[in-house]
């Protein structure tokens, strides 16, 4: 994997901590992600990697603990969080498109709404970033008429568009039927290779494998150990991350 | 079987009633012909004469529905934002001035208001005016509701993915929210306007000058109140239809493509 050498850290992650109904779902997570990385993260379903994804732009607020954007704390930004989440992008399991608008005005309205671009600019902006992820043809067609796997790469395109510092994957292929995931891998393998700084939360463990610089194995809201792929696939340092591994590889193939 | 007949005897019932009305008096009925005769033209006339003094009522019902439904809308759409985003206080506090107004019937409601709060607030209110504030104010409880329903059943997908790319609330319920929720609560909002529509004849109560009132007005200075509340009727009744359609209208026009509207094979 091609790497960015500037050591610039653009997320960093300081002892998050998030009860829900008094279960504790994050048990003091840190880590941090530096420019041009991709970090995966990956655990047994339940342990709180979405809620770990929807804490890094405060879509969930943490009980304790800070993450701060290039350096600046986001944690207690408040009302102007909403700044914040601008450099954030998030892609969701479920896409989350907005429906009443056709693929060409779910990547438009970020910039005309949020970044308040002139409407001529905006929409070339967004065909350039449609035209980015293979979708310029269906520009005009609403998220009803996409599949699944065009649905994704038109929220991804939604996400680009607002040129984010890190980009959140939360499960991106896991709503897609197997044939349709490729399409959408491909699209996030080119983001990487293009040196975009990513983490994603995944159980596709041959493309983790391939695209992530570090793997982050959690469970049951810690982060039981991380390192590079090679090493957390050949000889990871818990019996249990080994079972894991050897358990979604089974599933999911490689 | 049972039940289709019962439908074809109210059917029946209906027909033979405007049979017997208009046709059966020339047609069959020989004993007294003439006389029968004479008051089928009498009557028509009256309806004719009646129609102009009628059809300014109408134009009275429709500004009450127009000028409820209105204010309804205004205060309706933001009560449901705030019951579904706002915080505990305000949403206490909307649901329960939902249920005050839903709690009432309209008749005590302009009582209350207009004999009662309106003069004791020194307002000095038309009875329109008046007519159209508690029907307005009482309208917006429904509409919360079916505001509420149409904004609690988009998926919270919709606003996670507007505040990730950096939206405020605001601006995510303005532009990703409410031109969704809107689309969806078409069709319970027909319902509102046929309700309004005929609940707005209660506004005869406290002497509006809309149809009924004027119907009634006729029919006790001619008793003759069967062609006139007839005609009363069938005014109310093609604009029941009229409004509905034009919402039907409205409804397919802005729905989204892809979706599956209207009826369905599964």
């Amino acid at each position: 994997m091609p790497k960015d050498e500037t050591n610039e850290v653009v997320l960093k992650v300081e002892e998050i901590y998030k009860n829900y109904k008094g279960k504790e779902v994050l048990k003091g997570i840190s880590f941090e992600v530096r420019k041009g990385e991709v970090k995966v993260i990956i655990g047994p379903s339940g342990t709180g990697k979405s809620t770990l994804l929807r804490c890094l732009n405060l879509l969930t607020v943490p009980d304790k603990g800070r993450v701060y954007l290039e350096g600046e704390e986001i944690t207690h930004a408040k009302k102007n969080i909403h700044q914040f989440r601008q450099k954030i992008g998030m892609v969701f399991q479920d896409f989350n498109l907005f429906d009443h608008l056709t693929a060409l005005g779910n990547v438009e309205i970020g910039l005309t709404r949020v970044k308040k671009m002139e409407r001529e600019k905006a929409r070339e902006k967004a065909q350039e970033e449609l035209r980015r992820v293979g979708l310029e043809e269906q520009a005009n067609l609403y998220p009803a008429q996409l599949s699944g796997g065009q649905k994704q790469r038109v929220s991804i395109a939604r996400t680009l568009a607002m040129d984010p510092k890190v980009i959140l994957f939360d499960e991106p292929t896991s709503a897609l039927d197997p044939e349709l995931i490729g399409e959408v891998l491909e699209v996030i393998k080119n983001l990487a290779l293009q040196g975009m700084t990513m983490v994603l939360v995944t159980h596709e463990m041959g493309f983790a494998r391939s695209v992530a610089n570090e793997i982050i194995f959690m469970e049951e809201g810690k982060i039981l150990e991380s390192g590079p792929p090679a090493q957390l696939f050949s000889n990871p340092k818990y019996e249990r991350t080994r079972q894991f591994l050897h358990k979604i590889t089974e599933l999911y193939g490689e | 079987m049972d039940k289709d007949k019962d439908k074809g005897g109210e059917n029946a019932s209906l027909v033979s009633l405007t049979f017997r009305l208009f046709v059966s008096p020339p047609l069959f009925n020989f004993y007294n012909y003439k006389a029968r005769r004479r008051t089928v033209t009498e009557n028509l006339a009256l309806i004719f004469q009646s129609l102009p003094y009628l059809l300014e009522g109408a134009v009275v019902t429709l500004g009450l529905v127009g000028g409820s439904l209105g204010l309804g809308l205004i205060i309706g759409i933001p009560m449901a934002v705030g019951q579904v985003y706002g915080n505990k206080y305000l949403a206490t506090l909307i649901s329960l001035y939902v249920w005050f107004f839903r709690g009432l019937p309209e008749l005590v409601l302009l009582f209350l208001f207009y004999f009662g709060l309106f003069t004791l607030w020194g307002l000095n209110l038309t009875a329109f005016t008046a007519a159209i504030l508690v029907l307005g104010l009482r309208s917006a409880a429904y509409q919360s509701q079916i505001f509420r329903g149409s904004i609690q059943s988009l998926g919270e997908g919709q606003m996670l993915a507007a505040l990730s790319l950096g939206m405020k609330k605001s601006e995510a319920i303005l532009s990703i929210i409410l031109p969704q929720a809107l689309r969806v609560s078409i069709p319970g909002w027909s319902n509102e306007y046929a309700i309004i529509l005929k609940d707005s004849a209660i506004t005869y109560a406290i002497g509006v000058m809309e149809l009924l009132t004027r119907a009634n007005f006729i029919a006790t200075r001619t008793y003759k109140p069967m062609p006139i509340f007839l005609a009363c009727a069938v005014i109310f009744i093609f604009l029941t239809y009229g409004g509905v359609k034009a919402l039907n209208l409205l409804e397919k026009k802005v729905r989204i493509p892809g979706y599956a509207y209207g009826r369905r094979e599964i």
